[in-house]
């Protein structure tokens, strides 16, 4: 690869990167604000609504019921912000998991355990960041590839089985009746926090951050401009796979069954959290408090619905209009402001 | 802009050094399953049963079946809702849409936060939903499995529809007699870790060892996950390895439907021997036009109110889930609690063209 001299970009044109100087009215209309209301909204409708959702228990459950798929959206939204995107998340924590239940079965240590189980994970970004990079391949391709590859590998290290029996310590650490002595948040979930801010300031607040908009804008323009692409796709894969075999630990734990079929179908409730939370699917647009604000809203809605004995098919479908909601939500306005403008331009020819 | 051209590399190669270290580290120490602190054993029951209690009215019921929209367990849960009316209490079923490991948790815990009187369940994985039963336990909402059971320690009955022995036995020996003994057989499961499932194939397995059926040789199991879609390719692939297959026993009713489903349009119909576990109402047509000849069952109305009963009377602390206590359930008369918190509901029953049109469920 050329090596392409580091200029420094002044203003990199990046709509909806961190924009300090935003008016409250501009702020009052970006979806992800929205998102957050409605998080707000639904949680104060839940207290005043529905008996125990508000109880310590029910919102420890509640959220950290959550946990796995939170934690790989962190990631995801860096990719989807790139304009990548990897469906393999959820096989690589079932992966995680079957690994975790073969090795324990196996007499390993689960001290030993955890490290290798997060080697495979970092191997397994690894070959996405590399089929996409170096092979040029399209993330959705390349992974949709890998989702069945990780998937079948699960299956191949655990084949049926459910292994159990998993120590007491660690399991306690991830179980919802374990949590921050005084708070309902549980140790997955304080985790989760923690490495949002850490995701936070990445995304809005570094460099790095700011190559990642500019590589989802425009990624040609991005290599121009002195960006190393390549190798920031190729790390982007890399801690994806990392978080997916760690979830795959925290759920195995969790449920105290690892098994090879575990988080079947969660890429697309990762997916459909990190769009709820208004990232543009092009990339180049989105923050991280979104994407917070969407996994958190799809868990406290599933939690109320069920809680409220509303049919697994109604929580799909509201899930299902939401994701409409977000996509077209912004597209309206941004068709509004433009007619607004235009006429704007049009009385001072 | 700046970004350190080396920052992603080292980051990697830091973490990948990291994680070795501590792999190195921790090899020849620390947790094993040999030496790991296993949870709290076996919870025996703990109080006294009263066998003269009246049962409780108003009592609150949950059924959680292994998932939602499966026509059987509407059956059974339906039954289950309606015997809960006789003794004056209500029932409702509640439950995912798919039956995978994870799915019935969540509804477990707002079952607790709704403060139920007792959870009847279904497990999809006997370990995966322990944690929760285990707290509703603690707050007093009696567990019970039915159907497919969980851990033992995370319940305090089983409602076991058959002795699973029996089933598995006699789904193999009735295949034996209609194939002659000999030739290739497969079985067709639901998902992989249903305990029910998987108990009667290790059944049906022992039960080949047996030296009649020294000529036949059961060649695959295969899993459709109990989806209608995935049961009908799975058979398709089954006919497809194995051309020559003599008999498929299919121990779940969403497989054996949609297995005689493709049997019958296809040109294995006659060739090929499907038994198994089905509902009349299923399999009526299958039968009738020679796809099917015979397939066993419970009734799963039975099962459902038998589970209700047995809830309600351990909620109504006429009995704890220790073995030897007396429970009447209702219009089936006196049941007794056996080995490990289990009851059993009976034997199964075998539908032909002959008996299958008194049957409607």
């Amino acid at each position: 690869m050329a090596m392409a001299p580091e200029t420094q970009k002044a203003e990199p044109a990046v709509p909806g990167a961190a924009r300090t100087r935003g008016s409250l009215r501009s702020l009052a209309l970006r979806w992800d604000t929205a998102v957050g209301a409605l998080l707000v909204a639904v949680f104060v409708a839940g207290l005043g609504t529905t008996d125990g959702f508000g109880s310590a228990d029910n919102l420890a459950f509640a959220f950290n019921d959550i946990a796995e798929v939170a934690l790989i959206a962190l990631p995801m939204t860096l990719l989807v912000v790139a304009g990548q995107v990897d469906l393999s998340v959820a096989s690589m924590l079932g992966l995680g998991s079957a690994l975790t239940g073969a090795l324990w079965d196996a007499g390993w240590a689960f001290e030993t355990i955890v490290p290798v189980v997060l080697l495979v994970g970092v191997a397994g970004g690894l070959l996405n960041g590399w089929l996409v990079t170096r092979v040029g391949l399209p993330s959705l391709a390349v992974t949709i590839g890998t989702l069945a590859l990780y998937r079948g590998l699960a299956s191949v290290a655990l084949g049926s089985d459910a292994v159990t029996d998993f120590p007491q310590t660690y399991a306690d650490w991830a179980v919802d009746t374990t949590t921050v002595p005084g708070t309902f948040l549980t140790y997955p979930v304080l985790l989760f926090v923690v490495l949002a801010v850490v995701t936070a300031v990445v995304l809005h607040a570094t460099g790095l951050g700011r190559s990642l908009f500019a590589i989802g804008a425009q990624e040609e323009a991005a290599y121009f401009a002195g960006i190393r692409v390549k190798r920031i796709k190729l790390l982007l894969f890399v801690v994806t796979g990392l978080f997916s075999a760690f979830a795959g630990i925290v759920f195995t734990l969790r449920y105290g069954s690892a098994r090879a079929d575990n988080g079947l179908g969660f890429e697309m409730l990762v997916i459909a959290s990190v769009l709820l939370g208004g990232i543009d699917f092009d990339g180049g647009k989105g923050t991280l408090f979104g994407a917070v604000a969407g996994v958190l809203l799809i868990g406290v809605l599933k939690n109320l619905l069920t809680l409220n004995d509303i049919a697994n098919e109604v929580q799909v479908i509201v899930t299902g209009l939401l994701l409409v909601a977000s996509v077209l939500t912004p597209r309206v306005i941004a068709a509004v402001v433009e007619r607004r403008h235009r006429r704007a331009a049009g009385a001072r020819p | 802009m700046t970004l350190r051209t080396a920052a992603g590399r080292r980051a990697v190669t830091t973490a990948a050094t990291a994680l070795s270290l501590a792999v190195a580290l921790s090899a020849c120490s620390g947790t094993t399953k040999d030496s790991a602190d296993k949870g709290p054993a076996k919870s025996g029951a703990t109080a006294k049963a009263d066998p003269g209690a009246p049962l409780k009215k108003g009592l609150k019921l949950a059924f959680l079946p292994k998932q939602i929209n499966n026509p059987y367990e509407k059956i059974v849960d339906d039954a289950g809702i309606a015997a809960a009316k006789e003794y004056g209490g209500t029932g409702k079923e509640v439950g995912p849409s798919d039956a995978s490991a994870s799915s019935q948790v969540s509804y477990i815990n707002t079952l607790i936060q709704q403060r139920q009187d007792a959870i009847l369940v279904a497990a999809n994985d006997p370990n995966a939903v322990c944690g929760p039963l285990k707290q509703a336990m603690k707050k007093n909402i009696k567990v019970v499995a039915y159907d497919s059971d969980t851990a033992k320690d995370c319940r305090q009955l089983f409602i076991n529809q058959a002795s699973s022995e029996e089933i598995g036995r006699s789904l193999v020996q009735h295949l034996g007699e209609q194939i002659d003994y000999k030739g290739k057989i497969a079985i067709l499961s639901a998902t992989q870790n249903a305990t029910n499932q998987n108990t009667w194939i290790e059944f049906m397995k022992d039960e080949l060892k047996l030296p009649k059926y020294k000529d036949m040789k059961l060649v695959k199991v295969a899993y459709g996950d109990d989806a209608d879609q995935k049961s009908f390719q799975q058979t398709q692939g089954l006919m497809q390895a194995y051309p020559d297959l003599k008999g498929i026993i299919s121990p779940t009713t969403v497989g054996i439907a949609a297995a005689a489903r493709y049997l019958s349009d296809s040109s294995y119909k006659g060739k090929v021997v499907l038994n198994g576990l089905g509902t009349p109402n299923q399999m009526r047509k299958y039968v009738k036009n020679d796809t099917v000849e015979q397939f066993s069952l419970w009734n799963p109305e039975e099962l459902g109110y038998l589970g209700s009963y047995a809830a309600a009377a351990l909620a109504s602390g006429q009995i704890t889930g220790a073995e030897g206590e007396k429970f009447k359930a209702g219009k089936l008369g006196e049941y007794t609690i056996g080995k490990d918190g289990e009851v059993i509901l009976g034997k199964p029953t075998v539908f032909d063209k002959k008996n299958i049109d008194r049957f409607d469920f």
